[in-house]
């Protein structure tokens, strides 16, 4: 059909000598094998790290992914697929995933102490029970491994007993003295043994669980074994506890004491009757909408998370406007030919611009010091910016103006300059007045251009967690344990959420994200519908 | 047909490409062979060196663990790297650790006991009676909870005094001492503050802690078991409340002798000015001062006069054993048998110069340099921090703290302050 594009230039018989797809020529091809095979490499290379992590739900995401990459770039069909495709893929992949995957966290309590799934925390509680009695033998051990086998079940461990000087052969079923003419003890170690290969350090520890997890029961009934340590020592210890996979309990050998999964304030422990818990683990649990019916429904966080989202809404509206404004007006008067030195003037406003945001809030939180600062001193001024809420909002504010203004003015320097030259001088010649002139002529042509990028920069502001961080890290605080400061925006209170304050919360941090993203996604259309608007203009 | 052919040619060139990139990445794997100091990370997810044992310490114990890390790598023909982790250290490993991309071994204070057992990031060690004996006790008890020894010390941190010796020759008997000798400089206009103690805007509960405790103050009762008891909190009991009444005369409104000005960005710095008498502070606070040329000596912090002595928190630096690492046994090895041993700790301590924890090199260390001898005086006395996560009650207290030095009412504040730490552990 369309294979005869060009035949034109190539002759009626000219058949293409390499193809794959619709591609024909020679350095296409070869961009496009070389793109394939990075895309084969790259799922080949993931597809271990998957099937170790048993998520065959992403395995089979990976191989949908890689067959669709070649049904739509080896063959000719799909043509508006080829072009669809990568832009739809990274929205996938960037966008879509993360929001899944944060929503999923938000049903869970995942957090500080619940991080590991049940079997797993139980498992740890139990071996890290072991205690090591010193009034029982210690060893110091060799590892061997049977020399007519090569499976993991095969290591045992050599052991010398450091007091007796008694040697031993200890497997997993049982401890066992093993006669001396069997072995070569050299400085207390046996370096060799009849019917075993002894490890080295290296090999020992390529073994991993097999043997830190290794242990030899001397008294199994009372939990009594001989537990690895390192690579060269043994000492005999007793675990405490034992769990009853039936009856879902952990019991205390020593005290006798059960212990049973509870719910204690939104989390499972093992607990006793008498409330007292074995460990402070908890585990990875969902939830259902847990998270969200706390965001609204218990009063402390619901007012904070009100008065939180409307200064950050404020603060974001603030700084797009007052940047704005005070860009524009810079670069209005700067566009004025009669002024000296405009050059000058307009390479100065640019320095906040080179100076790394990060120095220039530091710097700007060091001029807000009470007693140091630079603000307090030039003014006379005894303002103690940071501790109250109001005026560490203006501090914040300050800072922000300072540093969104550069870009506000290179924008409208920008936009003003590519005015069109015919419209406004034809507004003069109908005798538009100045300030008519721009607020009719220049204004409307002016927005059209920047609106989209006032719109980028309210979202940004919106999310703005380096002003907040640098400057003032969310506080005033008050001192009831409010969950935002007084100058938090809604990012950073989540940040604090989920990796300071009292202990990692992600579960309701991503709840709080989720909510944040639909505010977020509501204003976009809200703007973008107005902006929309503008455009009828011309 | 002949289109068919070269098709399937060019399928080959892509599927022999793909893994010739297979290739590479798995021969990568292999060729670890240097030990070095990695990488690192300023902020976010930290990656894990390639090598035998992977030790993640902050930045300056990275530097000092080089050489006690390379001899044990030689000994037993291992690569050991060790990974500078700039940034939140704590938070970092036990991610890293609960998705299995962790180090075997991380150097961390004691404080993060509770909240690495929490979170099951870490494995207990097994030290034998005698290996324990040689430790100091109270600093060995920093890292004991629920019954386990969960880390091996190193280092011990604790606040002490350090005066100007140029603006006050003399040490204070007592905290009124100081604040009475510290106010006659700044009337004579020798100094421009009595005192160096940093609050900040979030207050320091940590650096607070000495007047705290110099009223009576105590953050937790302490059941028979020597656990915790989370049900007899201190922060609005007679002590605490005693120790808040002083620190509101002596804030803003008051004295102003505290200020939340102050904190932990400029404490240091002000000091070296030369322009304030005293500071307190830790060891990490010496070299700067020395640096600066400021004539100083250390001295423990007095208690207020009439009252008890102040005791600061101990800070205890140690060894942790990952849970989940990739080369446990060697962590063990390491940790268990390396760390306690005394070369290793002389070389800590000659990297940068804390009390050590082992008994024997305390006591020589201590005998040949003042500075240590007194900050191990301090810890010798200093209280442990309480097990658990340190955040329930040290940012409620530290708010309170601030907010009283910078006007609030000294009782309910405190009392707020205690209902909040009550919120979060019930």
């Amino acid at each position: 059909m369309t294979s005869r594009r060009f035949t034109y230039a190539d002759g009626p018989s000219a058949e293409p000598m390499l193809t794959l797809g619709r591609t024909t020529s020679i350095p296409a091809l070869l961009t496009k094998i070389i793109f394939l095979g990075l895309v084969l490499g790259l799922a080949v290379a993931i597809v271990p790290a998957l099937i170790s992590m048993r998520s065959w739900t992403m395995l089979a995401i990976l191989v949908i992914t890689v067959i669709a990459v070649f049904t739509i770039y080896t063959t000719r069909h799909c043509v508006p697929a080829k072009y669809l495709f990568p832009g739809t893929f990274f929205l996938v992949l960037f966008l879509l995933v993360p929001v899944i995957y944060t929503i999923q966290i938000s049903t869970t309590n995942f957090g500080d102490g619940t991080r590991a799934s049940k079997s797993e925390t139980v498992s740890s509680i139990v071996s890290a029970s072991v205690v090591r009695d010193d009034s029982l033998p210690t060893y110091t051990m060799s590892i061997g491994v049977s020399r007519h086998g090569d499976t993991t079940d095969d290591y045992v461990l050599l052991l010398v007993n450091s007091t007796t000087g008694r040697t031993y052969l200890g497997t997993t079923d049982r401890l066992s003295l093993m006669p001396t003419a069997q072995v070569t003890v050299k400085k207390g170690r046996i370096v060799a043994a009849k019917g075993y290969r002894i490890l080295t350090a290296e090999q020992v520890n390529n073994a991993g669980d097999a043997i830190t997890g290794m242990s030899v029961p001397v008294n199994a009934g009372k939990g009594v074994a001989i537990h690895t340590s390192g690579i060269s020592s043994a000492y005999t210890g007793t675990e405490n506890l034992v769990y009853d996979s039936s009856a879902d309990t952990i019991t205390d050998r020593s005290t006798g004491d059960v212990y049973s999964p509870r719910m204690v304030n939104g989390r499972y422990l093992f607990v006793d009757p008498q409330g007292r818990a074995v460990s402070q683990r908890s585990w990875l649990s969902s939830v259902g909408l847990a998270n969200y019916t706390s965001l609204f429904t218990d009063s402390s966080i619901r007012g904070q998370l009100l008065t939180t989202s409307l200064w950050t809404l404020f603060f974001a509206v603030f700084s797009v406007a007052g940047t704005f404004l005070a860009g524009l007006l810079i670069a209005l008067l700067f566009d004025e030919p009669r002024m000296i030195g405009r050059k000058v003037y307009r390479s100065l406003m640019v320095v906040p611009y080179a100076v790394p945001t990060f120095i220039g809030f530091l710097i700007w939180s060091t001029f807000f010091n009470k007693d140091f600062g630079l603000v307090n001193q030039l003014t006379g001024l005894h303002l103690d910016w940071f501790g109250n809420a109001s005026l560490a909002k203006i501090a914040v504010r300050t800072a922000n103006l300072w540093a969104g203004i550069p870009y506000m003015f290179l924008i409208s320097t920008g936009a003003l300059q590519s005015l069109p030259a015919d419209v406004v001088e034809a507004a003069r010649v109908d005798g538009a007045r100045p300030i008519r002139l721009f607020f009719q002529i220049k204004m409307p042509l002016l927005l059209v251009s920047v609106a989209p990028l006032l719109v980028s920069s309210f979202a940004f502001n919106f999310n703005n967690y380096n002003a907040i961080a640098l400057m003032t890290q969310g506080g005033p605080f008050s001192s009831d344990g409010s969950l935002f400061g007084g100058t938090d925006i809604l990012i950073s209170g989540i940040y604090r959420l989920a990796f300071g304050g009292s202990g990692a919360r992600f579960g309701l941090a991503a709840a709080v994200s989720v909510l944040l993203f639909f505010i977020t996604a509501l204003m976009a259309i809200i703007q973008f519908r107005y902006t929309r608007k503008l455009e009828e203009i011309l | 047909m002949r289109r068919l052919k070269l098709t399937m040619c060019s399928m080959v060139a892509v599927v022999s490409l793909a893994v010739a990139g297979c290739g590479g990445e798995s021969s990568q794997s292999v060729s670890s062979t240097t030990t070095d100091s990695g990488a690192s990370s300023s902020s976010g997810s930290v990656t894990r060196a390639n090598a035998d044992l992977v030790i993640w310490a902050d930045q300056k114990r990275a530097d000092a663990l080089e050489s006690v890390a390379k001899n044990f790598g030689k000994k037993n023909g291992i690569t050991v790297a060790v990974q500078a982790v700039a940034t939140n250290l704590d938070t970092n490993f036990i991610t890293a650790d609960a998705a299995g991309n962790g180090p075997d071994i991380v150097v961390q204070g004691d404080d993060k006991v509770s909240s690495f057992v929490q979170n099951g990031s870490i494995k207990p060690v097994q030290l034998s009676e005698s290996q324990k004996d040689k430790f100091v006790a109270n600093y060995l008890k920093t890292v004991t909870y629920q019954n386990q020894t969960w880390a091996v010390p190193y280092a011990a941190e604790g606040l002490v005094l350090i005066r100007n010796t140029k603006l006050a020759p003399n040490a204070p008997e007592t905290f009124d001492d100081l604040i009475s000798t510290g106010e006659s400089l700044v009337e004579s206009g020798k100094a421009d503050k009595p005192l160096a103690l940093q609050v900040g805007d979030t207050g320091d509960a940590f650096h607070m802690q000495p007047l705290f405790s110099s009223f009576g103050g105590y953050l937790f009762g302490e059941k028979s078991d020597g656990s915790v008891d989370t049900s007899d909190i201190g922060l609005d009991k007679a002590g605490a409340i005693a120790f808040a009444k002083e620190i509101s005369k002596l804030g803003e409104k008051g004295s102003k002798v505290l200020t939340r000005s102050i904190d932990s960005n400029n404490s240091i710095s002000l000091f070296t000015q030369g322009r304030i008498p005293y500071l307190i502070s830790g060891s990490w606070a010496l070299s700067d001062i020395k640096k600066a040329g400021i004539s100083y000596e250390l001295t423990t912090i007095p208690g207020f006069s009439g009252k008890e002595p102040a005791r600061p928190f101990l800070s205890v630096q140690a060894f942790y054993v990952a849970a989940h690492g990739k080369n446990t046994s060697l962590a063990e090895e390491f940790v268990d048998n390396v760390v306690s041993e005394s070369q290793t700790q002389k070389t800590l301590y000659d990297a940068e110069p804390r009390p050590p924890a082992l008994k024997s090199l305390l006591k020589t260390e201590s005998a040949k340099n003042k500075d240590t001898a007194v900050l191990a005086e301090s810890a010798a006395t200093a209280i442990p921090r309480p097990k658990i996560n340190g955040l329930v009650w040290s940012d409620p207290l530290g708010k309170a703290e601030a907010a009283i030095i910078g006007g609030a009412d000294p009782v309910s504040t405190m009392q707020s302050a205690a209902k909040t730490v009550a919120k979060s552990l019930k």
